[in-house]
């Protein structure tokens, strides 16, 4: 564990292991959780996007080729701005920074047309604010989004 | 997971019966469509009403079945939620692919 769990009414957690079926369905919870928890309808596709996307590096990235362990999330939705820590157990973000996630060109032949690397552009693009630290063997990414206050 | 697929005159309609196009199915989901698109049908509709999620690997496997299925005949996307439209409009694949709101919009326009 990276985290304590906190008893915190207020966040929104879960834990699961980072395979890929067990981390869609981890996805497709937080997702309607957080709507659950009151984030604005016009915010919560950007939130999905952004989560898959940085959960899906961990399953993809940290445990490749390692066994896999455990991803946790944590959200915390405070007056406009929710915090989703990330952590996991797996390698560190390689020279222990988020990529800065510029996007393949799809200015270019069909055969030529990116299939991937899109992620952490779409997470730079969604979030306001993107930290990541290694701790104590634990990857702990957290990510920001800006969210309106409802009228 | 699953794709069913009908052909009209106009086109050959596959339809996605999954709601969540994702890393957990984007091998199965590019292999499907290779398996339906092995027709001679000039355009292929993709109709993705029902799916309510894409991440970028499902994005990616959407732009290898185009890939598979050539430039010779065409693929347009059809139906998309406001959450899959936005995927392609960030990662500005919308300008690749024709988008239509509906199955049926996509059917009343021209071929090209």
């Amino acid at each position: 564990m990276c985290v304590t769990p906190s008893s915190d009414q207020t966040c929104l957690q879960l834990s699961f292991p980072a395979i890929e079926a067990e981390a869609s369905a981890g996805i497709a919870e937080l997702s309607a959780g957080l709507a659950h928890h009151g984030l604005p309808v016009e915010k919560a596709d950007d939130v999905k996007i952004a989560l898959a996307e940085a959960i899906n590096n961990v399953v993809e990235h940290a445990y490749s080729g390692i066994e896999p362990a455990k991803v946790q999330v944590c959200c915390r939705l405070e007056h406009n701005q929710l915090d989703i820590l990330i952590s996991d157990t797996g390698r560190p973000l390689p020279g222990c920074k988020p990529p800065d996630g510029t996007a393949a060109s799809v200015e270019t032949s069909l055969q030529d047309l990116p299939e991937g690397g899109f992620g952490w552009y779409l997470i730079h693009e969604l979030t306001s604010e993107i930290r990541y630290e290694r701790r104590d063997g634990c990857n702990l990414l957290s990510l920001r989004f800006d969210v309106p206050i409802p009228e | 997971m699953g794709l069913t697929s009908t052909t009209t005159d106009a086109a050959q309609i596959i339809t996605v019966h999954s709601e969540r196009i994702d890393a957990a199915i984007a091998i199965q989901f590019k292999e499907d469509m290779r398996r339906e698109t092995e027709t001679d049908a000039a355009r292929i509709v993709l109709d993705l009403a029902g799916v309510e999620f894409i991440d970028s690997s499902g994005l990616g496997a959407i732009v290898a079945s185009m890939k598979q299925i050539g430039s010779e005949r065409r693929l347009d996307l059809a139906g998309l939620q406001p959450v899959v439209e936005k995927v392609f409009r960030l990662t500005r694949m919308d300008t690749v692919f024709r988008l239509f709101d509906s199955l049926d919009d996509a059917l009343s326009a021209k071929a090209d």
